[in-house]
């Protein structure tokens, strides 16, 4: 039962530090629509992960919205990781905004792990460069220790909100058990409740290591278990958000089992018999054990791969798309052995031979676009490092290797069965192939060339559906903001169906005149001045009017000055040619779509 | 124990799981790998004989009296264009990318900026494989490559203009096509100096529901002409509702005698 000690750096709300927003200024990370990070400022006012953007909005109106971007975070976690990098040179990135290594060398070096936390605080504080509170937390096992570097976060005592602040567990002060961890750390919480949820103030008179005590949380050897306790089991879903956890973590609460504790003072049998290995997982959490028992040896050297770059590559693209090859031939290797990787070194070399290795460790196994997406950030990090020019390679990258460095027998992922009927394409092949391909773009074009669609609310038939850039390897990951029962309801006033084939951005100009040759206008009231006779589309010739219907009034947003937008629309079919859909606003006429 | 198994076996058992428990993919460590793998091994190549329908990408039952044999036929280009003054190529590029779409093939567009998703979802092409690529710009070199990269990865590929190939790249883009099995639709017409095999056209197109300041458009009414060379030199004639009423695409009945009704309508109107 030998678990591995381990320290966790935490930058807190990171997706907000690496888009150098303020904390103390609401702002929230969205992606596909929903809220993923916001800062402690948007937490006060209600704002939580997995909120949509009106209700995250109707809670807080002047919260600003930035666009999730996991390679700029990864970019900018890079001098966190690099600053570490002289305890100890194992650093595993966990996901960007945390990292892991294990202490037992450099805990003995540096004099103890509160020593060594200690340390580590204050490099990662001073990499920061005040942008950012960080937490660290040292315990048996990742998984424990994470805990301890989040469950530090201080927290507004009278609201508790969103999954994040869940980790603090009850909310009364430090339940029983905080008790065997260090007396300085659960001290400090109960002594500052009133700090709300702002970064932690510096103390003005006191030494950087007093700070950095104030930023670290060491539960000692052995105690993890009664660490994790009292902690509620949704933390192993905001751990691991893969679908089965949640709806194992669904069923715990449900069943009553609402603590680690309880959950692993069920008989493990049970607990596998009824949820098989996402419940083998969930147990020897809760236990303070690794989520897996300990491999029983390094991986064989042969599982290396490397690639030669010529020539040598000096943009991110072209190498991910080498990596893109080399992960999935690493993947079929694995696979065709039974096995799976945890953990991998990803190591690149430039042709003047400097050289730059990362550990990235992953909850569930990587699967070749998670490794190629590793890839990615890590040497966006390094060719375009931010400010340190020092550290970013001279010259053209000329060989990249993938080393797994943890491989544990495959999970056993059930695929798709091929489905049948003439015409019918394996799925799992089809988005493959795709994925490559968009890789083999984005090379070309750029990353933001490839774009994916995303429905939104809204009444326009521009509106109603956006264009997001998406990285090749994201493209087959489950995207639900790309089904049309993400918006559940019609919005009140939309363009009714059928929609247009083509939507103007931005809309064509356009001319609309009645029998008289005279422009057309709508009042105020929503009436036309007169039929419009004949329509004139951004300069071309003149088509006549066969039928057209409105004017329907549009008023938008009437509650802000700035985006307010007062508008009607009039369908006008023309003579054998298209249909248009109007918009006049401010008495111009403009082509908004046609009815291709 | 006996409950897991019956999950794990059960893939196809979707999301909504009446008796709430998670799902559990497999137990089986080794064994679960391992015929993961054997699965992912190409199948297509054992079967000894391959049927013609097996080459083909499916299209929406409307569509199918207009393409020669069960569907698009794989590795081939599909010119879609219409008679001047018509409109209506758009929509029906994408209703013939609609029936592959939802069988899974994946679909891109290229050169198509103002593309309407709303429309392309409701004739049926399935948002969540479709991509759109940003326009490689006016350089008439950059259009080749990249629509190459597209053809190897996915079974439908639309373009935009195809006036901007030089008749060399068209040639070297079919030839690719054909042997990537994809199909090809060029949006506008054939690839310079190339003759698709199949061509549709759209001769006529007239909305409906829309009055003189009341109603809405609800769904227009299509004649497409299909013509080529070889199987589909006989030229074939469909008349579709293309958007349907509500959406999609629907078989028009044929009008054999459509003046009496237009007759009606205009009495109507003038009244």
């Amino acid at each position: 039962m030998e678990v591995t000690r381990t320290l966790v750096a935490w930058c807190a709300d990171w997706p907000l530090v690496a888009a150098g927003v303020p904390l103390d200024e609401p702002a929230a990370v969205l992606r596909a629509n929903r809220v993923v990070a916001c800062s402690p400022a948007a937490r006060r006012e209600g704002v939580e992960r997995h909120q949509r953007r009106r209700d995250a909005q109707s809670r807080c109106p002047e919260l600003v919205i930035l666009d999730h971007d996991p390679a700029a975070e990864a970019r900018a976690f890079e001098p966190v990781a690099a600053a570490l990098e002289v305890l100890t040179p194992r650093i595993e990135i966990t996901y960007p905004g945390a990292c892991a290594f294990p202490t037992r060398g450099p805990s003995r070096y540096h004099g103890g792990d509160q020593a060594l936390a200690e340390r580590a605080a204050v490099l990662v504080d001073s990499a920061l460069v005040e942008r950012g509170p960080v937490r660290v937390g040292v315990a048996d096992g990742p998984f424990a220790a994470g805990l301890a570097a989040r469950r530090h976060r201080p927290v507004a005592p009278t609201r508790v909100v969103g999954p994040a602040a869940r980790l603090r567990g009850d909310p009364g002060e430090g339940p029983p058990a905080v008790g065997s961890m260090s007396g300085s750390a659960s001290g400090r919480s109960r002594s500052r409740p009133g700090s709300g949820s702002r970064p932690p103030e510096r103390a003005p008179a006191g030494t950087a290591a007093a700070r950095a005590r104030d930023l670290v949380v060491v539960v000692p050897p052995g105690a993890s278990p009664a660490f994790l306790a009292p902690v509620p089991v949704t933390v192993l879903a905001d751990v691991d958000g893969a679908e089965e956890t949640v709806a194992l973590v669904g069923v715990l609460e449900r069943l009553g089992v609402r603590t680690l504790g309880a959950l692993a003072a069920l008989p493990l049998a049970e607990v596998v018999g009824r949820f098989g290995a996402a419940g083998l997982r969930a147990h020897r959490l809760a236990s303070g054990l690794d989520a897996r028992p300990p491999a029983t040896g390094p991986a064989p050297v042969e599982w290396t791969l490397s690639a030669v770059i010529d020539p040598p590559a000096a943009r991110v693209e072209a190498v991910a798309f080498v990596a893109r090859g080399l992960a999935d031939d690493l993947h079929t290797r694995l696979a065709a052995a039974g096995s799976a990787c945890t953990r991998l070194v990803v190591g690149a070399e430039s042709e003047h031979g400097e050289t730059h290795e990362r550990v990235w460790r992953t909850e569930g196994s990587f699967t070749p676009l998670a490794i190629a997406d590793r890839v990615r950030w890590q040497l966006e990090g390094w060719i375009d490092g931010l400010g340190h020019s020092a550290l970013r390679p001279s010259g053209g990258l000329t060989r990249l290797w993938l080393a797994p460095d943890e491989i544990v027998p495959a999970g056993g992922r059930q695929l798709a069965l091929p489905a049948g009927g003439p015409g019918m394409v394996d799925p799992i092949e089809a988005g493959d192939r795709a994925a490559r391909a968009l890789a083999r773009v984005q090379g070309l074009l750029g990353v933001e060339a490839v774009r994916v669609p995303e429905w939104r609310g809204g009444r326009g038939p521009g509106e109603r559906v956006a264009l997001v850039p998406v990285a090749a390897d994201d493209v087959t990951e489950s995207r639900p903001a790309s089904r049309p029962e993400w918006v559940p309801e019609p919005w009140p006033g939309w363009v009714p169906d059928p929609a247009p084939a083509a939507v103007h951005d931005p809309p064509l100009p356009a001319q609309v005149v009645d029998a008289a040759g005279r422009p057309v206008r709508v009042s105020g009231r929503g009436e036309v001045s007169r039929p419009p006779a004949e329509v004139v589309v951004a300069g071309g010739r003149r088509r006549a009017v066969a039928a057209w219907a409105g004017p329907w009034p549009c008023d938008e947003r009437w509650w802000d000055p700035e985006t307010h937008r007062r508008r009607a629309r009039v369908q006008v079919a023309t003579d054998g040619g298209p249909a248009y859909l109007l918009t006049v606003e401010a008495g111009r006429w403009s082509v908004e779509a046609t009815y291709d | 124990m006996a409950r897991v198994e019956a999950f794990a076996g059960d893939p196809v058992n979707g999301g909504a799981d009446p008796t709430g428990l998670p799902r559990v993919r497999g137990l089986g460590g080794t064994a679960g790998g391992a015929a993961a793998a054997v699965s992912r091994a190409p199948a297509v190549e054992v079967g000894p004989a391959r049927l013609a329908r097996d080459r083909c990408l499916p299209v929406l039952p409307a569509l199918e009296a207009l393409v020669p044999g069960p569907g698009l036929r794989r590795g081939t280009t599909v010119g879609v264009s219409a008679a001047p003054g018509v409109a209506g190529t758009t929509s029906l590029a994408l209703a013939l990318a609609a029936g592959a779409s939802q069988a899974g093939s994946w679909v891109a567009a290229i050169g198509l900026g103002s593309l309407g998703l709303v429309a392309a979802a409701e004739l049926g092409v399935a948002l969540e494989r479709l991509v759109l690529v940003a326009d490689p710009g006016r350089d008439r070199e950059g259009w080749a490559p990249v629509v190459g990269a597209l053809v190897d990865g996915f079974d439908v590929v639309l373009v935009a203009a195809p006036e901007r190939f030089r008749p060399a790249d068209a040639r070297r883009l079919v030839a690719r096509v054909r042997e990537r099995g994809a199909v090809l639709v060029a949006v506008g017409g054939d690839l310079p100096g190339e003759r698709s095999p199949l061509g549709l056209t759209v001769t006529a197109a007239r909305w409906e529901g829309l009055g003189h300041g009341w109603g809405r458009l609800e769904g227009r009414r299509m004649t497409v002409e299909a013509g080529g060379r070889g199987e589909a030199t006989r030229t074939r004639r469909a008349e579709l509702w293309l958007p349907a009423e509500g959406g999609g695409v629907g078989a028009a009945e044929a009008l054999a005698t459509p003046i009496p009704l237009q007759a009606v309508r205009d009495v109507g109107r003038s009244a």
